[in-house]
Protein backbone atom coordinates (compact mmCIF):
# COMPACT_ATOMS: atom_id res chain seq x y z
CA UNK A 1 0.00 0.00 0.00
CA UNK A 2 1.20 3.37 -1.18
CA UNK A 3 1.64 6.17 1.59
CA UNK A 4 -1.30 8.44 0.98
CA UNK A 5 0.55 12.10 0.83
CA UNK A 6 3.95 11.28 -1.19
CA UNK A 7 2.20 8.42 -3.56
CA UNK A 8 5.91 7.02 -3.36
CA UNK A 9 6.81 4.89 -0.37
CA UNK A 10 5.31 2.30 1.23
CA UNK A 11 2.53 2.57 3.79
CA UNK A 12 3.81 1.77 7.31
CA UNK A 13 1.23 4.18 9.69
CA UNK A 14 -1.87 2.95 9.56
CA UNK A 15 -4.05 5.28 11.44
CA UNK A 16 -7.94 4.81 12.63
CA UNK A 17 -9.66 7.54 13.73
CA UNK A 18 -13.37 7.26 14.69
CA UNK A 19 -15.29 10.87 15.19
CA UNK A 20 -18.96 10.57 16.38
CA UNK A 21 -18.82 7.08 15.53
CA UNK A 22 -17.44 7.53 11.98
CA UNK A 23 -14.47 5.47 11.63
CA UNK A 24 -11.43 7.11 8.85
CA UNK A 25 -8.11 5.55 8.20
CA UNK A 26 -5.23 6.89 6.78
CA UNK A 27 -2.21 5.38 5.16
CA UNK A 28 1.71 6.96 5.81
CA UNK A 29 4.78 6.40 5.42
CA UNK A 30 6.97 6.50 8.07
CA UNK A 31 8.45 9.83 6.47
CA UNK A 32 4.61 11.50 5.74
CA UNK A 33 3.73 10.56 9.35
CA UNK A 34 6.61 12.63 11.43
CA UNK A 35 6.25 15.53 8.81
CA UNK A 36 2.28 15.12 9.83
CA UNK A 37 3.00 15.56 13.57
CA UNK A 38 1.71 12.14 13.97
CA UNK A 39 3.37 10.31 16.76
CA UNK A 40 3.99 6.76 16.41
CA UNK A 41 2.61 5.08 19.85
CA UNK A 42 3.66 1.43 20.67
CA UNK A 43 1.26 1.46 23.47
CA UNK A 44 -2.20 2.74 22.61
CA UNK A 45 -3.46 4.03 26.11
CA UNK A 46 -6.14 1.99 27.56
CA UNK A 47 -8.78 4.93 28.10
CA UNK A 48 -8.21 5.88 24.46
CA UNK A 49 -9.06 2.23 23.31
CA UNK A 50 -12.25 1.36 25.49
CA UNK A 51 -13.57 4.97 24.70
CA UNK A 52 -13.17 4.44 21.19
CA UNK A 53 -14.82 0.78 21.27
CA UNK A 54 -17.54 1.89 23.66
CA UNK A 55 -18.35 4.65 21.18
CA UNK A 56 -19.17 2.25 18.28
CA UNK A 57 -20.94 0.23 20.20
CA UNK A 58 -24.55 -1.19 19.04
CA UNK A 59 -27.57 1.23 19.89
CA UNK A 60 -30.15 0.28 22.42
CA UNK A 61 -32.51 -1.28 19.68
CA UNK A 62 -29.83 -3.60 18.07
CA UNK A 63 -29.53 -4.92 21.27
CA UNK A 64 -33.19 -5.78 21.53
CA UNK A 65 -33.92 -2.63 23.86
CA UNK A 66 -31.20 -3.07 26.51
CA UNK A 67 -29.78 -0.53 27.63
CA UNK A 68 -26.57 -1.06 29.40
CA UNK A 69 -26.33 2.96 29.79
CA UNK A 70 -29.24 3.34 32.93
CA UNK A 71 -28.09 -0.66 34.00
CA UNK A 72 -26.75 -0.99 37.39
CA UNK A 73 -24.56 -4.26 39.01
CA UNK A 74 -26.66 -5.18 41.62
CA UNK A 75 -23.69 -6.59 43.80
CA UNK A 76 -21.25 -3.19 43.46
CA UNK A 77 -23.62 -0.80 41.92
CA UNK A 78 -21.02 -0.07 38.37
CA UNK A 79 -22.68 1.66 35.62
CA UNK A 80 -20.57 1.25 31.74
CA UNK A 81 -20.21 5.02 32.24
CA UNK A 82 -17.89 4.89 35.27
CA UNK A 83 -16.39 1.88 33.28
CA UNK A 84 -15.87 4.63 30.66
CA UNK A 85 -14.03 7.07 32.51
CA UNK A 86 -11.85 4.79 34.93
CA UNK A 87 -11.41 1.65 32.28
CA UNK A 88 -11.64 -1.17 35.02
CA UNK A 89 -15.17 -2.96 36.10
CA UNK A 90 -16.14 -2.93 39.41
CA UNK A 91 -16.79 -6.51 40.51
CA UNK A 92 -16.30 -10.58 38.60
CA UNK A 93 -20.37 -9.88 38.21
CA UNK A 94 -19.92 -6.63 36.10
CA UNK A 95 -18.87 -9.35 33.17
CA UNK A 96 -22.77 -10.91 33.44
CA UNK A 97 -24.17 -7.67 34.20
CA UNK A 98 -22.68 -5.71 31.09
CA UNK A 99 -22.11 -8.75 29.21
CA UNK A 100 -23.42 -7.83 25.58
CA UNK A 101 -22.14 -4.42 25.65
CA UNK A 102 -18.57 -5.47 26.80
CA UNK A 103 -18.65 -8.72 24.25
CA UNK A 104 -17.28 -5.84 21.14
CA UNK A 105 -14.28 -4.80 23.16
CA UNK A 106 -13.47 -7.80 24.04
CA UNK A 107 -13.83 -9.67 21.04
CA UNK A 108 -11.60 -6.46 19.58
CA UNK A 109 -8.86 -7.03 22.02
CA UNK A 110 -8.52 -10.56 22.01
CA UNK A 111 -8.41 -10.81 18.39
CA UNK A 112 -11.63 -12.03 18.19
CA UNK A 113 -11.45 -14.39 20.91
CA UNK A 114 -14.45 -14.69 23.57
CA UNK A 115 -13.62 -17.91 25.44
CA UNK A 116 -11.43 -18.70 27.79
CA UNK A 117 -8.77 -21.47 26.65
CA UNK A 118 -5.90 -21.87 29.14
CA UNK A 119 -5.22 -23.15 32.61
CA UNK A 120 -8.07 -23.88 34.84
CA UNK A 121 -8.03 -23.64 38.85
CA UNK A 122 -8.78 -26.90 40.45
CA UNK A 123 -11.10 -25.80 42.67
CA UNK A 124 -13.13 -24.78 39.53
CA UNK A 125 -16.28 -27.57 39.25
CA UNK A 126 -16.08 -30.63 37.32
CA UNK A 127 -19.11 -29.93 35.30
CA UNK A 128 -16.93 -26.43 33.95
CA UNK A 129 -13.67 -28.57 33.06
CA UNK A 130 -15.47 -30.53 31.41
CA UNK A 131 -17.00 -27.95 29.06
CA UNK A 132 -13.89 -25.92 28.87
CA UNK A 133 -11.77 -29.62 28.09
CA UNK A 134 -14.62 -29.85 25.33
CA UNK A 135 -14.35 -26.30 24.49
CA UNK A 136 -10.43 -26.74 24.27
CA UNK A 137 -10.89 -29.81 22.15
CA UNK A 138 -13.01 -28.00 19.43
CA UNK A 139 -10.21 -25.65 18.80
CA UNK A 140 -8.01 -27.91 18.05
CA UNK A 141 -10.44 -29.81 15.93
CA UNK A 142 -11.09 -26.44 13.68
CA UNK A 143 -7.26 -25.96 13.55
CA UNK A 144 -6.89 -29.78 12.42
CA UNK A 145 -9.49 -29.25 9.97
CA UNK A 146 -8.48 -26.29 8.74
CA UNK A 147 -5.14 -27.26 7.84
CA UNK A 148 -6.20 -30.67 6.67
CA UNK A 149 -4.79 -32.62 9.22
CA UNK A 150 -7.55 -35.16 9.05
CA UNK A 151 -5.58 -37.72 10.67
CA UNK A 152 -5.73 -35.61 14.03
CA UNK A 153 -8.79 -34.16 13.18
CA UNK A 154 -9.98 -37.90 13.41
CA UNK A 155 -8.53 -38.78 16.80
CA UNK A 156 -9.54 -35.16 18.28
CA UNK A 157 -13.08 -36.28 17.35
CA UNK A 158 -12.87 -39.51 19.17
CA UNK A 159 -11.43 -37.76 22.61
CA UNK A 160 -14.71 -35.28 22.43
CA UNK A 161 -16.53 -38.08 22.07
CA UNK A 162 -14.81 -40.00 25.27
CA UNK A 163 -15.35 -36.57 27.53
CA UNK A 164 -18.95 -35.89 26.31
CA UNK B 1 15.12 -6.50 55.24
CA UNK B 2 16.24 -3.25 54.44
CA UNK B 3 16.19 -1.66 50.69
CA UNK B 4 19.72 -0.78 50.91
CA UNK B 5 20.70 -4.72 51.79
CA UNK B 6 19.93 -4.73 47.96
CA UNK B 7 20.16 -1.50 46.32
CA UNK B 8 24.06 -1.65 45.68
CA UNK B 9 23.92 -4.87 44.23
CA UNK B 10 22.88 -5.98 40.39
CA UNK B 11 19.44 -8.18 40.54
CA UNK B 12 19.64 -11.58 39.10
CA UNK B 13 17.42 -10.74 36.25
CA UNK B 14 20.08 -8.21 34.83
CA UNK B 15 23.34 -10.20 35.61
CA UNK B 16 23.59 -10.72 31.81
CA UNK B 17 23.39 -14.22 32.05
CA UNK B 18 21.26 -16.99 30.51
CA UNK B 19 20.51 -18.46 26.99
CA UNK B 20 20.49 -15.31 24.35
CA UNK B 21 21.66 -13.34 27.23
CA UNK B 22 23.32 -11.00 24.31
CA UNK B 23 20.21 -9.62 22.95
CA UNK B 24 17.75 -10.61 25.47
CA UNK B 25 18.35 -9.65 29.14
CA UNK B 26 15.45 -10.98 30.70
CA UNK B 27 12.60 -12.59 30.47
CA UNK B 28 9.08 -12.32 32.58
CA UNK B 29 5.78 -13.74 33.42
CA UNK B 30 2.87 -11.76 35.12
CA UNK B 31 -0.12 -13.17 36.31
CA UNK B 32 -3.50 -11.23 37.33
CA UNK B 33 -5.81 -12.85 39.81
CA UNK B 34 -8.73 -11.38 42.08
CA UNK B 35 -9.91 -13.19 45.02
CA UNK B 36 -13.67 -14.68 45.14
CA UNK B 37 -16.40 -12.73 47.00
CA UNK B 38 -14.59 -9.34 46.49
CA UNK B 39 -14.90 -6.73 44.30
CA UNK B 40 -12.45 -5.00 42.04
CA UNK B 41 -10.63 -2.92 43.51
CA UNK B 42 -11.86 0.27 41.96
CA UNK B 43 -15.28 0.25 44.02
CA UNK B 44 -13.66 -1.17 47.41
CA UNK B 45 -13.27 0.78 50.66
CA UNK B 46 -9.81 1.36 51.89
CA UNK B 47 -11.22 -1.34 54.70
CA UNK B 48 -11.90 -3.66 52.06
CA UNK B 49 -8.42 -3.39 50.71
CA UNK B 50 -7.31 -4.23 54.00
CA UNK B 51 -9.10 -7.50 54.73
CA UNK B 52 -7.76 -8.59 50.99
CA UNK B 53 -4.27 -6.81 51.56
CA UNK B 54 -4.30 -9.19 55.01
CA UNK B 55 -5.27 -12.54 53.36
CA UNK B 56 -3.30 -12.36 50.72
CA UNK B 57 0.26 -11.46 52.50
CA UNK B 58 -0.88 -14.09 54.59
CA UNK B 59 -0.82 -16.42 52.18
CA UNK B 60 2.10 -15.17 50.13
CA UNK B 61 4.76 -15.20 53.53
CA UNK B 62 3.77 -18.57 54.02
CA UNK B 63 4.83 -19.86 50.65
CA UNK B 64 8.14 -22.28 50.39
CA UNK B 65 9.85 -20.51 47.82
CA UNK B 66 13.01 -21.60 47.82
CA UNK B 67 14.50 -18.06 48.95
CA UNK B 68 13.83 -15.21 51.60
CA UNK B 69 10.66 -13.68 51.20
CA UNK B 70 10.06 -9.77 52.81
CA UNK B 71 6.61 -7.81 52.50
CA UNK B 72 6.94 -4.31 52.01
CA UNK B 73 4.01 -1.73 52.65
CA UNK B 74 4.07 0.51 49.58
CA UNK B 75 1.77 3.28 50.53
CA UNK B 76 3.67 3.79 54.09
CA UNK B 77 6.97 3.53 51.74
CA UNK B 78 8.48 7.23 51.11
CA UNK B 79 8.39 8.30 47.85
CA UNK B 80 12.15 7.54 46.70
CA UNK B 81 11.75 3.65 48.26
CA UNK B 82 8.37 3.68 45.49
CA UNK B 83 10.55 4.96 42.75
CA UNK B 84 14.06 2.21 43.76
CA UNK B 85 11.52 -0.55 43.35
CA UNK B 86 9.85 0.63 39.94
CA UNK B 87 13.40 1.36 38.69
CA UNK B 88 14.23 -2.41 39.61
CA UNK B 89 11.07 -3.95 38.29
CA UNK B 90 10.05 -4.87 41.85
CA UNK B 91 6.50 -2.80 41.40
CA UNK B 92 4.90 -1.03 38.81
CA UNK B 93 4.69 2.73 38.39
CA UNK B 94 0.71 2.62 38.70
CA UNK B 95 1.51 0.58 42.37
CA UNK B 96 4.16 3.42 43.42
CA UNK B 97 2.12 5.89 43.10
CA UNK B 98 -1.80 4.09 43.74
CA UNK B 99 -4.14 4.95 46.31
CA UNK B 100 -5.13 2.94 49.41
CA UNK B 101 -3.82 0.19 51.22
CA UNK B 102 -1.26 -1.58 48.98
CA UNK B 103 2.19 -3.75 49.44
CA UNK B 104 4.44 -6.04 47.75
CA UNK B 105 6.21 -9.83 48.54
CA UNK B 106 9.68 -9.55 47.34
CA UNK B 107 12.15 -12.64 47.24
CA UNK B 108 15.43 -11.35 48.29
CA UNK B 109 17.08 -13.04 44.99
CA UNK B 110 13.98 -10.98 43.19
CA UNK B 111 13.31 -13.43 41.12
CA UNK B 112 9.70 -12.98 42.66
CA UNK B 113 7.46 -10.37 43.33
CA UNK B 114 4.01 -10.10 44.11
CA UNK B 115 1.88 -6.77 44.00
CA UNK B 116 -0.99 -6.48 46.24
CA UNK B 117 -4.06 -4.41 45.29
CA UNK B 118 -2.46 -3.28 42.33
CA UNK B 119 -4.80 -2.64 39.32
CA UNK B 120 -6.20 -6.18 40.21
CA UNK B 121 -5.99 -8.16 44.00
CA UNK B 122 -3.29 -10.01 43.16
CA UNK B 123 -0.73 -9.32 40.35
CA UNK B 124 2.48 -11.81 40.66
CA UNK B 125 5.41 -12.53 38.72
CA UNK B 126 8.65 -14.45 37.96
CA UNK B 127 11.50 -12.56 36.86
CA UNK B 128 14.62 -14.33 35.16
CA UNK B 129 17.87 -13.25 33.07
CA UNK B 130 17.99 -14.10 29.10
CA UNK B 131 15.50 -16.03 27.43
CA UNK B 132 14.13 -18.80 30.18
CA UNK B 133 10.40 -17.98 29.81
CA UNK B 134 9.50 -21.60 29.90
CA UNK B 135 11.03 -21.30 33.26
CA UNK B 136 9.35 -18.56 34.68
CA UNK B 137 5.55 -19.94 33.60
CA UNK B 138 6.68 -23.69 35.20
CA UNK B 139 7.72 -21.47 38.36
CA UNK B 140 5.32 -18.79 38.76
CA UNK B 141 2.38 -22.12 37.72
CA UNK B 142 3.67 -23.60 41.27
CA UNK B 143 3.41 -20.77 42.74
CA UNK B 144 0.14 -19.42 41.74
CA UNK B 145 -1.41 -23.53 42.58
CA UNK B 146 -0.29 -23.20 45.84
CA UNK B 147 -1.66 -19.60 46.79
CA UNK B 148 -4.85 -21.02 44.72
CA UNK B 149 -4.78 -23.93 47.48
CA UNK B 150 -5.82 -21.20 50.22
CA UNK B 151 -7.80 -18.65 48.22
CA UNK B 152 -10.56 -18.85 45.51
CA UNK B 153 -9.90 -16.59 42.43
CA UNK B 154 -12.44 -14.55 40.46
CA UNK B 155 -12.86 -17.52 37.76
CA UNK B 156 -15.58 -18.03 34.77
CA UNK B 157 -15.79 -21.50 32.30
CA UNK B 158 -16.06 -18.78 29.98
CA UNK B 159 -13.71 -16.02 30.73
CA UNK B 160 -10.94 -17.64 32.31
CA UNK B 161 -9.88 -15.55 35.26
CA UNK B 162 -11.71 -12.08 35.94
CA UNK B 163 -9.60 -9.00 36.17
CA UNK B 164 -10.39 -5.37 36.64
CA UNK B 165 -10.19 -4.51 32.86
CA UNK B 166 -11.10 -7.04 30.08
CA UNK B 167 -7.99 -6.30 28.50
CA UNK B 168 -6.53 -9.02 30.67
CA UNK B 169 -9.53 -11.26 30.77
CA UNK B 170 -8.60 -14.91 30.30
CA UNK B 171 -5.55 -16.35 31.07
CA UNK B 172 -4.35 -12.65 32.53
CA UNK B 173 -0.78 -13.25 31.58
CA UNK B 174 1.31 -11.07 30.68
CA UNK B 175 4.54 -12.11 29.06
CA UNK B 176 7.20 -10.26 28.82
CA UNK B 177 10.46 -10.11 27.78
CA UNK B 178 13.65 -7.28 27.51
CA UNK B 179 15.64 -6.92 24.49
CA UNK B 180 19.01 -4.82 23.56
CA UNK B 181 18.43 -3.98 20.26
CA UNK B 182 21.65 -1.01 19.62
CA UNK B 183 22.60 -2.78 16.26
CA UNK B 184 19.29 -2.19 14.44
CA UNK B 185 18.95 1.37 16.41
CA UNK B 186 22.60 1.99 14.43
CA UNK B 187 21.55 0.77 11.53
CA UNK B 188 18.48 2.63 10.87
CA UNK B 189 15.97 -0.84 11.44
CA UNK B 190 14.30 -0.27 14.18
CA UNK B 191 11.23 1.31 13.23
CA UNK B 192 10.65 -2.18 10.65
CA UNK B 193 10.97 -3.99 14.01
CA UNK B 194 8.40 -1.95 15.69
CA UNK B 195 6.33 -2.27 13.16
CA UNK B 196 6.57 -6.03 12.72
CA UNK B 197 5.86 -6.10 16.61
CA UNK B 198 2.54 -4.14 16.26
CA UNK B 199 1.61 -6.68 13.34
CA UNK B 200 2.28 -9.15 15.15
CA UNK B 201 -0.20 -8.13 17.85
CA UNK B 202 2.32 -7.31 20.57
CA UNK B 203 3.38 -4.21 22.32
CA UNK B 204 6.65 -2.80 22.36
CA UNK B 205 7.64 -0.36 25.21
CA UNK B 206 11.15 1.17 27.12
CA UNK B 207 12.38 -0.81 29.27
CA UNK B 208 13.60 2.15 31.39
CA UNK B 209 11.98 5.26 31.54
CA UNK B 210 8.59 6.93 31.23
CA UNK B 211 6.17 5.55 28.94
CA UNK B 212 7.28 4.58 25.36
CA UNK B 213 10.63 6.03 25.41
CA UNK B 214 13.37 3.16 24.83
CA UNK B 215 16.01 4.75 26.34
CA UNK B 216 19.63 2.64 26.07
CA UNK B 217 18.25 1.04 23.26
CA UNK B 218 16.24 -1.77 25.50
CA UNK B 219 12.44 -2.41 24.30
CA UNK B 220 10.19 -4.45 26.38
CA UNK B 221 7.95 -6.70 24.19
CA UNK B 222 4.69 -8.18 25.69
CA UNK B 223 1.57 -10.50 24.82
CA UNK B 224 -1.37 -8.26 24.23
CA UNK B 225 -3.58 -10.84 23.33
CA UNK B 226 -4.55 -13.04 26.83
CA UNK B 227 -7.82 -14.53 26.08
CA UNK B 228 -8.90 -17.67 23.46
CA UNK B 229 -4.57 -19.08 23.76
CA UNK B 230 -3.53 -21.03 26.19
CA UNK B 231 -0.33 -19.86 28.38
CA UNK B 232 1.55 -22.59 27.14
CA UNK B 233 0.61 -21.67 23.19
CA UNK B 234 2.11 -17.65 24.23
CA UNK B 235 5.07 -18.54 25.57
CA UNK B 236 6.40 -21.10 23.01
CA UNK B 237 5.26 -18.19 20.07
CA UNK B 238 7.41 -16.39 21.99
CA UNK B 239 10.51 -18.48 22.07
CA UNK B 240 10.23 -20.35 18.98
CA UNK B 241 9.39 -17.54 16.74
CA UNK B 242 9.15 -13.94 18.00
CA UNK B 243 12.17 -14.06 19.89
CA UNK B 244 14.63 -15.79 17.68
CA UNK B 245 13.24 -13.68 14.76
CA UNK B 246 14.38 -10.39 16.86
CA UNK B 247 17.12 -11.70 17.78
CA UNK B 248 18.28 -12.94 14.10
CA UNK B 249 17.65 -9.58 13.06
CA UNK B 250 19.83 -7.89 15.73
CA UNK B 251 22.61 -10.00 15.06
CA UNK B 252 22.67 -9.61 11.05
CA UNK B 253 22.58 -6.18 12.16
CA UNK B 254 25.84 -6.38 14.39
CA UNK B 255 27.50 -8.69 11.06
CA UNK B 256 26.53 -5.58 8.59
CA UNK B 257 28.37 -3.27 10.95
CA UNK B 258 31.33 -5.42 11.66
CA UNK B 259 31.64 -6.36 7.89
CA UNK B 260 30.68 -3.10 6.28
CA UNK B 261 30.17 -0.08 8.48
CA UNK B 262 32.95 -0.79 11.19
CA UNK B 263 34.00 2.94 11.25
CA UNK B 264 30.23 3.71 12.32
CA UNK B 265 30.36 1.16 14.85
CA UNK B 266 33.78 2.17 16.06
CA UNK B 267 32.71 5.69 16.60
CA UNK B 268 29.83 5.06 18.43
CA UNK B 269 31.75 2.84 20.84
CA UNK B 270 34.64 5.45 20.90
CA UNK B 271 32.47 8.66 21.77
CA UNK B 272 30.88 7.01 24.53
CA UNK B 273 34.27 5.66 26.05
CA UNK B 274 35.59 8.96 25.97
CA UNK B 275 32.77 10.77 27.04
CA UNK B 276 31.85 8.03 29.82
CA UNK B 277 35.31 8.25 31.25
CA UNK B 278 35.80 11.84 31.26
CA UNK B 279 32.34 13.53 31.51
CA UNK B 280 31.76 15.26 35.03
CA UNK B 281 27.92 15.54 34.35
CA UNK B 282 25.97 13.11 33.07
CA UNK B 283 22.17 12.38 32.74
CA UNK B 284 20.63 9.53 33.55
CA UNK B 285 19.03 9.54 29.85
CA UNK B 286 22.95 10.10 28.59
CA UNK B 287 24.48 7.63 30.64
CA UNK B 288 21.61 4.25 29.45
CA UNK B 289 22.10 5.87 25.86
CA UNK B 290 26.17 5.60 26.27
CA UNK B 291 26.53 2.31 27.94
CA UNK B 292 24.12 1.10 25.46
CA UNK B 293 27.40 1.34 23.00
CA UNK B 294 29.67 -0.23 25.31
CA UNK B 295 27.36 -3.36 26.27
CA UNK B 296 27.23 -3.69 21.90
CA UNK B 297 30.92 -3.78 22.03
CA UNK B 298 31.47 -6.18 24.55
CA UNK B 299 28.65 -8.61 23.36
CA UNK B 300 30.21 -8.10 19.93
CA UNK B 301 33.60 -9.17 21.18
CA UNK B 302 32.12 -11.91 23.53
CA UNK B 303 29.99 -13.87 21.05
CA UNK B 304 30.87 -12.48 17.37
CA UNK B 305 34.70 -12.51 18.36
CA UNK B 306 34.81 -9.03 16.91
CA UNK B 307 38.28 -6.98 17.14
CA UNK B 308 38.26 -3.15 15.86
CA UNK B 309 40.68 -0.69 16.91
CA UNK B 310 37.08 0.65 19.60
CA UNK B 311 36.20 -2.80 20.14
CA UNK B 312 40.35 -3.77 21.39
CA UNK B 313 40.53 -0.42 23.35
CA UNK B 314 37.17 -1.35 24.87
CA UNK B 315 38.52 -4.89 26.00
CA UNK B 316 41.81 -3.11 27.04
CA UNK B 317 39.99 -1.83 30.02
CA UNK B 318 39.55 -5.42 31.15
CA UNK B 319 42.56 -5.87 33.97
CA UNK B 320 42.05 -2.31 35.31
CA UNK B 321 40.52 -2.90 38.88
CA UNK B 322 36.82 -2.56 37.40
CA UNK B 323 34.08 -3.01 39.77
CA UNK B 324 33.64 -6.14 38.89
CA UNK B 325 33.56 -8.76 42.04
CA UNK B 326 36.41 -11.07 40.54
CA UNK B 327 38.32 -7.86 39.55
CA UNK B 328 38.82 -9.19 36.05
CA UNK B 329 37.97 -6.37 34.28
CA UNK B 330 35.42 -4.88 32.58
CA UNK B 331 32.52 -7.69 32.04
CA UNK B 332 28.87 -7.21 31.06
CA UNK B 333 27.79 -7.48 34.30
CA UNK B 334 29.65 -4.53 35.19
CA UNK B 335 28.25 -2.29 32.57
CA UNK B 336 24.88 -3.56 33.35
CA UNK B 337 25.64 -2.94 36.97
CA UNK B 338 26.34 0.73 36.00
CA UNK B 339 22.70 0.45 33.81
CA UNK B 340 21.21 -0.39 37.30
CA UNK B 341 23.11 1.52 39.67
CA UNK B 342 23.25 4.68 38.27
CA UNK B 343 18.94 5.12 37.87
CA UNK B 344 17.84 8.90 39.87
CA UNK B 345 16.38 6.50 42.54
CA UNK B 346 19.59 3.94 43.34
CA UNK B 347 21.90 6.18 43.13
CA UNK B 348 19.98 8.64 45.68
CA UNK B 349 19.34 5.52 47.96
CA UNK B 350 23.11 4.43 47.86
CA UNK B 351 24.25 7.79 48.56
CA UNK B 352 21.75 7.93 51.54
CA UNK B 353 19.93 11.20 51.03
CA UNK B 354 17.95 12.76 48.20
CA UNK B 355 19.84 14.73 45.88
CA UNK B 356 19.12 17.46 42.84
CA UNK B 357 19.24 16.77 38.93
CA UNK B 358 22.74 18.41 39.01
CA UNK B 359 24.10 16.58 42.00
CA UNK B 360 22.84 12.96 40.77
CA UNK B 361 24.62 14.04 37.55
CA UNK B 362 27.52 14.75 38.97
CA UNK B 363 27.36 11.73 41.17
CA UNK B 364 26.38 9.67 38.38
CA UNK B 365 29.77 10.66 36.07
CA UNK B 366 31.98 10.05 39.57
CA UNK B 367 30.85 6.43 39.64
CA UNK B 368 30.97 5.76 35.80
CA UNK B 369 34.79 7.40 35.67
CA UNK B 370 35.91 5.37 38.56
CA UNK B 371 34.60 2.28 37.25
CA UNK B 372 35.69 2.89 33.73
CA UNK B 373 38.94 3.87 34.06
CA UNK B 374 40.19 1.72 37.09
Amino acid sequence: MQCEICQKREATIHLTEITDGVRTETHLCEHCAAEEGVAVKSHIPINELLSSLLSVQPSDEELGGYSGEELSCPHCGFTLEKFREKAVLGCPYDYDVFGKSLLPLIKKTHDGNTKHCGKVPSRVPEDSKKQLKLAKLRQQLDEAVRSEDYELAAKLRDKMAEND
Amino acid sequence: MKLTDISDKLNEWFSGAGPMSDVVISSRVRLARNLAGHKFLSRCSNAEKSVILKKLKGVLMSLDLGDDVFYLSVDGAPVLNRRFLVERHLISQHHAFGKGPRGVVIARREFFTAMINEEDHLRMQVLKSGCQLSQCIDQINRIDDMVEEKLAYAFSPRYGYLTACPTNLGTAIRISVMLHLPALKITGQIEKFLNATRALGLAVRGLFGEGTEAAGDFYQLSNQITLGVSEQEIVHRFEHVVIPEIAEYENAARETLLSEQEYLLDDKISRAMALLKNAHLISSQEALFLLSHLRLGLNMHEHLGASTPAIDRLCALRGDHCADSKNEGLSIATINRLFMLTLPAHLQLNYGKELDSAHRDALRAKIIRATLSG
